[in-house]
Order: C-alpha cells, then sequence, then structure tokens
C-alpha cells in the first residue's frame, strides 16, 4: 500500500494528525484502536490461562496440613516451596534422572525432526523427480492417521528390538513428523530462490553441499520454529513414554505421574513436583514463546 | 493448494546431455548425474522409513494382532477371527468407555471452537502489545497435560477443591466432581480446554488476518454492525480452518487418555469408569489385568473407525454450516 502507514503519521506530524488519520484509513473502526472492553476481556481470559499455573506455585509452596484446611490458597505463596521442591528431588520418582531424559528426548527429536525435515522438505520444494507430487500427498495424508492407534505392534516391535524401558523407544519413532516435512516444504517454497540453487550448481557444488550451503540457512528461521515446536511436543508427551519406558527410566511427565500415584494425598509434594516439571518449559516460552507464536501464526496461513 | 505447483525449472546437471552412451562421459560426470536423479530420494528417504516402521506398520499390523489371541508376555496365540471384536463388543465396559468418549469430546471440542474463534475475532483488533496477549493465551499450551491434569484434578477436588469452595462461596451445593459421570466429563473437559483454547484460537487468529480488510469496508458501507460483520464474512471465509480446527481436535479428542488418566490416583476412571475413555480401556485391556494384545488392537481399529465416520460426519457438517451463512461473504 502506498498511502503512508499512521505510525510514521504520528513521526511527521505528531500525534493528533495520527489518530486523525486512523479514524478516516479506518472507513468505520476497521484499523481504529480498540476499546478498554477489548482489554479487560483479554486480561480475564490472560488471568484464566495463568491462574491455574499460579495456582499449582500457591500450593507446592504450602504445606499439607493448609491445603486440608482452606481449599482456597491465599494470593501469596507461601514460604514452603523449596522444601517442597527438595522433597519432590529426594522422593523415589528418580527426578533427576527424568529431567535429563526429558533434556535429551526433547533436544534430540527437535535436532533429528529439523535436520531430516529440512532434507525433505527442500527435496519436495526445490528438487524435480518421479514421483514428487504423489509421495507429498502421501506426507499431508499421514497427518490424519492417528499414530497413537498402533500403539500395540509399536510396543511389539520395541520389546523385540529390546527397547522397552530406554530412550531410544520414544526417540526414533519421533525423529521425523509429517507436520515437519509439511512445514519446511512450505517455507522453502517461498523463501528460497531457484537462482541461488542454479547459481551453486554452476559453480560445482555437489547436491549436498548445495543443501548444506544454501537450502540450510535459508531455512533457519522455520527451522528454528519447527525445533520448538519439536521440543514442547516432546517435552509434554505422556502416553508413548508412559507405556513403553514405565516408571524404571520415566520422562518428566512420567514421573510426576507416579508422585500422585505414591502421595495421593500430599498435595504440596505432587503440585511441587508440577512447578519443577513445568517450569523449564515456562521458561522457554518466557524466552522463545514470540517464535511459537510467530510459529503458529504462519503454519496456520499456510497449512 | 501451492504444495501440488510443478516446480519451474528442475537445476540441470551442469553439462549438456551428452546423448546416449557417450563415450566422453567421464567417472565424475557419471556421478554428477547420479547425484542429482538419487539425492531427492535420499533426502526424503528418512521420512518414510520412519514413518513405515512407526506409523504404516503399527497400524496395518494392529489388523493382525487383533484378530489372534496375543498376550502382552505370552506372545502370539492362535488365530481366533472376530472374536476378540465380539468379545470387546459385548463388555459392557465397552459402551461406557465409548459413552464416555464422545460425551468428553463434545464438551471439550464444541466449546472450544467457538470460543477459539471468537476469541480470535478479538484479538483480531488493531491492538498494542498485540504478541504480550498472543504468547498470554498460548501459554497453558506449554504446560504438560499430565501437570494440567494434575492442577485441575485438585481444583476439582470432590471435598477440598477450590471449584466447590467458590461455589459454596455462592451458596451453590459442592459438585461431587470425581463420582457424578456428567461433572466428571465437563471438569475432564475443562483440562482440554484449558490447555488447546488457546492454540486453536491463533490459529484461527492467522485465518482472520489473511481475510482482505476490504470486505469489512465494504460491509461497513452497506451498514452492516459487528456482529453481522463476524457472522457474514469473518466465519465464512474461515471454513478451511474450522475445518482444519475441528478434524485436528476430532482426532486428539477420541484418543483422549492423559488427562483422565490422571483425574484420580487410581488411573482407571473411576470406581464405575465414570469417566474411562477408550484409548484407556486399550490400555487396561493390553497392559492390565487381562494382558489382552488382541482385544487392545480390537479396540485400536474400532476408535481407528469411530474416527475415520467421525471425521467424514464432520467435514460434511463444517461444510454445510460454514456455507450457509456465507451469502455475503464469498466473493
Amino acid at each position: 500500500m502506498s498511502a503512508p502507514s499512521v505510525p510514521m503519521i504520528r513521526q511527521t506530524a505528531g500525534r493528533g494528525a495520527a489518530r486523525a488519520a486512523a479514524r478516516r484509513r479506518g472507513t468505520g473502526g476497521v484499523n481504529r484502536r480498540p476499546g478498554w472492553v477489548t482489554y479487560a476481556v483479554l486480561t480475564v481470559v490472560l488471568l484464566i490461562s495463568a491462574y491455574p499455573i499460579y495456582y499449582a506455585v500457591l500450593l507446592a509452596s504450602s504445606d499439607a496440613a493448609t491445603i486440608a484446611q482452606n481449599p482456597v490458597p491465599s494470593l501469596i505463596p507461601g514460604e514452603n516451596l523449596l522444601a517442597n521442591l527438595r522433597r519432590v528431588v529426594e522422593s523415589d520418582i528418580k527426578f533427576w534422572p527424568a529431567l535429563v531424559n526429558s533434556i535429551i528426548v526433547s533436544t534430540v527429536t527437535a535436532l533429528s525432526v529439523v535436520v531430516f525435515a529440512t532434507l525433505a522438505g527442500y527435496s519436495f520444494a526445490k528438487l524435480r523427480f518421479r514421483g514428487r507430487g504423489p509421495l507429498l500427498v502421501f506426507v499431508v495424508a499421514t497427518m490424519a492417521v492417528p499414530t497413537q492407534l498402533g500403539i500395540v505392534p509399536l510396543f511389539i516391535v520395541m520389546s523385540k528390538l529390546g527397547w522397552v524401558g530406554q530412550l531410544q523407544a520414544v526417540i526414533v519413532p519421533g525423529m521425523v513428523t509429517a507436520f515437519g516435512v509439511f512445514w519446511m516444504t512450505q517455507y522453502l517454497q517461498e523463501a528460497l530462490p531457484y537462482e541461488l540453487i542454479e547459481a551453486a550448481r554452476v559453480d560445482g557444488c555437489s547436491m549436498i553441499r548445495t543443501f548444506w550451503h544454501v537450502a540450510l540457512p535459508a531455512a533457519r528461521p522455520a527451522a528454528a520454529m519447527l525445533a520448538l515446536f519439536t521440543f514442547v511436543g516432546s517435552w509434554t508427551n505422556f502416553f508413548w513414554p508412559f507405556v513403553v519406558l514405565g516408571a524404571a527410566n520415566p520422562t518428566l511427565p512420567v514421573a510426576i505421574q507416579l508422585l500422585q500415584a505414591s502421595y495421593f494425598k500430599d498435595y504440596s509434594l505432587i503440585l511441587a513436583g508440577v512447578v519443577a516439571s513445568t517450569l523449564p518449559l515456562v521458561l522457554v516460552f518466557v524466552v522463545a514463546g514470540r517464535h511459537l507464536v510467530t510459529g503458529i501464526m504462519q503454519g496456520a496461513v499456510k497449512g | 493448494m501451492a504444495t501440488t505447483a510443478p516446480a519451474r525449472r528442475l537445476p540441470a546437471p551442469p553439462p549438456a546431455d551428452p546423448g546416449p552412451r557417450a563415450p566422453r562421459a567421464t567417472l565424475r560426470q557419471r556421478l554428477a548425474r547420479w547425484d542429482v536423479r538419487l539425492s531427492p530420494y535420499l533426502y526424503v528417504a528418512p521420512f518414510f522409513l520412519v514413518f513405515a516402521v512407526a506409523g504404516l506398520f503399527p497400524i496395518v499390523y494392529t489388523a493382525y494382532v487383533s484378530v489372534h489371541d496375543w498376550h502382552l508376555i505370552g506372545g502370539q496365540g492362535e488365530f481366533v477371527g472376530l472374536q476378540n471384536f465380539v468379545d470387546v463388543l459385548q463388555q459392557p465396559r465397552f459402551r461406557t468407555a465409548l459413552r464416555n468418549t464422545f460425551s468428553i469430546f463434545l464438551l471439550s471440542s464444541v466449546p472450544q471452537v467457538a470460543m477459539a474463534i471468537a476469541l480470535a475475532a478479538v484479538l483480531d483488533a488493531n491492538l498494542r502489545a498485540k504478541t504480550f496477549w498472543r504468547m498470554g493465551v498460548l501459554l497453558p499450551y506449554v504446560v504438560a497435560p499430565v501437570a494440567v491434569s494434575l492442577i485441575f484434578s485438585k481444583m476439582f477436588a470432590d471435598q477440598s477443591g477450590l471449584i466447590n469452595a467458590l461455589l459454596a462461596g455462592v451458596g451453590v451445593e459442592p459438585i461431587r466432581w470425581h463420582s457424578d459421570v456428567l461433572a466428571s466429563h465437563v471438569a475432564i473437559a475443562s483440562m482440554v480446554n484449558f490447555r488447546w483454547t488457546g492454540y486453536n484460537t491463533l490459529i484461527a487468529l492467522a485465518a482472520m488476518q489473511a481475510v482482505p480488510r476490504e470486505l469489512y469496508e465494504a460491509a461497513v458501507i452497506d451498514g452492516a454492525g459487528r456482529l453481522r460483520q463476524f457472522f457474514s464474512i469473518t466465519v465464512p471465509m474461515l471454513r478451511p480452518t474450522i475445518i482444519f480446527i475441528v478434524i485436528t481436535s476430532t482426532i486428539g479428542g477420541l484418543q483422549i487418555f492423559d488427562e483422565p488418566r490422571m483425574f484420580d490416583q487410581m488411573g482407571l476412571g473411576g470406581a464405575d469408569r465414570q469417566w474411562m475413555t477408550l484409548t484407556m480401556y486399550l490400555y487396561e485391556l493390553g497392559w492390565g489385568a487381562q494382558k489382552s494384545f488382541g482385544r487392545a488392537s480390537a479396540v485400536a481399529w474400532l476408535l481407528f473407525l469411530i474416527i475415520v465416520l467421525i471425521g467424514l460426519v464432520n467435514f460434511a457438517l463444517t461444510r454445510r454450516i460454514a456455507s450457509s451463512g456465507g451469502k455475503g461473504g464469498q466473493r
């Protein structure tokens, strides 16, 4: 659009002019700044999304007797948070090994999904080969197949391989996702000009060097988002790790679940475990959430 | 779809094709040609390999297991035909699980889609600090379902729960969240809604922002109010996205396991299996007392068929809903 933007007018002609311009351009309010009601609604929504997490902190910082007496906690955390966290760590749920397991599983899965999805995405987006169209359609179609339902045979396979209770049983099936392939295909189709690939080829690059030096750098923003998505997804995953890993070698969600099974009346302990397992991801979210948000937004527009 | 658009040009091998059986093709050139031909397949191979092993094979193999006597530890037994399906269908627990799954699924996905679209409409305004609000809405998405369930099962505790205490504050009798069928479904659905509404909101919001603003301007000139604009432009233009949200939440919702499993410490779905879902039932058959992989697989296949069926019904329904309101919105 060639008309000057409202912020631009604000810079050159001052606030009043900007407001007037905003009113004029909005033709009845499409671009108008919303009123306080909108912000009030959003604030309420925000409180509803944040409160359960805060509630966990409140109970985790309390002691069991207080919780039993009064189900409505005060808004200010008590002083037992550290003590309760220590109890979680010292309980028999293998907290530290579970944390390490979760970090390993999520990191390895995220890295491998990014590498393989970028390779496949590059191939689908920019290379021509026989069967490309049908294969891509197949990839998209697999997104609709609920893989969770193959849980029994997958378990049989894993026990034949002797992987039950071992991390690779969780990592290997998650190493590649149809969503990832589709996502990178969509992104690279637009973000990577053919001229760049051709230039590299003319300069004598092999296919894999072209991928490494041309496609991979171009894919970086989308790859970062995909990594974040996959990381969150595998960190929060429960059913399959629960089935195949069990209590012997748990990831965090599986370990936290054990807290409830063994200490079911001690809510300050259980919710301290919840806080301990949620905190790392909330921190990741605070640092990188912006990318997660734009990621969902972009993926939705294109998907 | 953009994905099926033909590639403009393939990155040609550097030397022009020297013709069939050209004697001059050096080893290097031949290697380069193989490189060009084979590389694309090599690059897409990892996906298909992993999917074949971890996705396709299990689903097909589930069918094989489901017609056999099969024990968790004992392994494959004899062929029993459809006996596992008959056994499962005759057990009253299967029907309970089916009812629960549907009830929880409807209680979670219907309000969720509605809330997501409404909330997206609110977020679609020209807000200050956009990213902040969007991040706030997405926050619950990073809390693991297990954690959400533990938090909510305490909030919905029968005696010492926050929700009942608040209800008592306004003079409502305490609700028996862990024994009443419907109440337990509402509590579990609220966990699902808590975690997924924000995610779906952002998907809907993204689609809303792609709606051409001229449509709204034209509607304003025609004298349409905000509500009218929402139902006559926004909703119809969002049709593909709504279908996407409905289908993904169907697949997820019908397989629900984490939340109901964690709703009490037994993990069996309540004393009367008030909130035991099909996936929980599948787990109980395979890894519980019966250890019958055959019956568990039968449940998996039944669930798969249900998901496909519901998917088709959803698709038809969403199409009708979205297009009947769309007289003014179609360009």
